[in-house]
């Protein structure tokens, strides 16, 4: 008798294990997801810029400088879960992206999947960049590759027991990565313009945007803010009842980086503005639109 | 003559008072130096809000207005601050939102400043040449106060 339950049992944990491995594998892009799309590296320019890949991809104490970004990687990032650090993306076939193809590059950024079938750690903000369109993808990607190769090697990242179980990232998207538009309805084309800058490429909510005791993102305090991940401060909240700024105001702040009353962004923000001013006016206009339409 | 020391009184008062409500049990000589430091911040400010309440075309463009405001932030870029910054004036003090890198990182922090007087100096250079030209230099004046608030300054709003 309780040998046949024992064996049940261990039928269930078996069975148990087999959807939790199955649950939890790499949802991949259909492999035609970039055949219709020819990139543009200029165009690809402005989608990185918008991304804001370089902020957290250049190396440690790089000052912003003219000329193509070297993304050397070595930025930490000290969370509750652990202590990320940004790797090597740059074109280097050994340390960097430049022996991946490009379906691969985009299985990273829009899935958070290793060329290797493994999960990446959500500081990557790919549930964000998820939302891009192929187009913007591909014009990416024929970007980066035009960017300088440099042979620093990526460091692990340093996180402990449980969080360094990257196996269970597959549990934690499941949960917690939604493709879907946090603002819905009918948009004027500008403020749908500044979702796809905010929710997508800009990825704002991944600081703005308080989250759960698991690290997903509380979507029912859409951007009104939250603790700073480093400890100390607090991120402000950027709705019109947080914030309270009209549009020019934030589009000035955007392009400047002087707040209404003249003082002047500070700490991570500032490598923000330093690709907000970059963009296009119409676009800092666009994320403005989106962000005093919020509700 | 009574008058008036009752009145100077009635002020030390009150301006002990707000001191030890926003800071207290605070040594005083670090009081004073967060206390002037923040007033030379302020005096950025105002400045600046001249500057950049015309580039936001809040208020009428001044040729004469702007070249003052410019003239007086390049100015103020260039005053000895040494005294306003004593060690232990950090974020452990309240009120304070210097963080403690800043002692760490002297050299960087110089570096930085000398970037803000090149900033400030050619806002003075653009501010009255027209509306344009104030507008062009806002954002090199801005990169140069954030640079320092990045690593420098304590993120909380």
């Amino acid at each position: 008798m309780w040998l046949a339950r024992l064996k049940w049992g261990a039928a269930l944990v078996v069975a148990g294990g087999a959807v939790g491995w199955w649950l939890t594998a790499p949802d991949l892009l259909p492999d035609d997801y970039l055949t219709a799309h020819s990139g543009d590296a200029a165009a690809g320019e402005s989608v990185f810029i918008a991304a804001g890949c370089a902020s957290c991809h250049t190396a440690p104490g790089a000052e912003y400088v003219e000329g193509p970004p070297v993304l050397a990687g070595g930025q930490r990032f000290e969370t509750a879960f652990g202590t990320f650090i940004a790797p090597n993306i740059s074109t280097d076939p050994d340390h960097g992206i430049g022996g991946w193809s490009d379906q691969q590059l985009v299985n990273a950024i829009q899935r958070g999947i290793s060329p290797g079938g493994a999960h990446y750690y959500p500081a990557f903000p790919y549930t964000a960049y998820a939302r891009a369109t192929a187009q913007d993808m591909a014009d990416l990607v024929a970007y980066m590759r035009t960017l300088p190769a440099e042979a620093t090697p990526s460091r692990p990242h340093e996180v402990g027991f449980p969080f360094n179980i990257r196996r269970s990232l597959g549990g934690w998207k499941m949960l917690f990565a939604d493709e879907d538009w946090v603002v819905t309805g009918d948009l004027d084309p500008r403020v749908e313009r500044g979702r796809y800058l905010v929710e997508a490429l800009g990825h704002c909510g991944e600081c703005h945007t308080p989250r759960n005791a698991l690290g997903g993102l509380d979507r029912g305090n859409w951007l009104t803010g939250a603790e700073n991940p480093d400890g100390e401060g607090r991120i402000p909240g950027i709705t019109p009842a947080e914030l309270g700024w009209s549009a020019p105001d934030i589009a000035a702040y955007l392009e400047s980086g002087f707040t209404p009353d003249f003082d002047t962004a500070g700490g991570s923000m500032v490598a923000v503005i330093e690709n907000t001013s970059r963009l296009p006016e119409e676009d800092r206009a666009a994320i403005a639109a989106y962000l005093t339409a919020l509700p | 003559m009574k008058r008036l020391a009752t009145a100077l009184t009635v002020l030390s008062v009150a301006g002990f008072g707000t001191t030890a409500l926003a800071q207290d049990d605070v040594d005083p000589a670090i009081a004073a130096a967060m206390k002037a430091r923040q007033a030379h911040m302020q005096l950025y400010a105002h400045n600046i809000g001249v500057l950049g309440g015309m580039a936001r075309e809040r208020i009428p463009y001044d040729a004469d207005a702007a070249q003052a405001a410019a003239s007086n932030i390049a100015a103020l870029t260039t005053l000895n601050q040494s005294t306003y910054w004593p060690e232990g004036s950090d974020t452990s003090v309240e009120g304070s939102k210097a963080l403690p890198a800043i002692w760490e990182n002297l050299d960087d922090v110089m570096s930085k400043s000398e970037d803000l007087v090149m900033a400030a100096a050619a806002m003075e250079d653009a501010a009255g040449q027209g509306l344009g030209a104030l507008q062009g230099a806002m954002g090199g004046l801005g990169g140069a106060c954030g640079a320092c608030h990045e690593d420098y300054r304590l993120s909380d709003d």
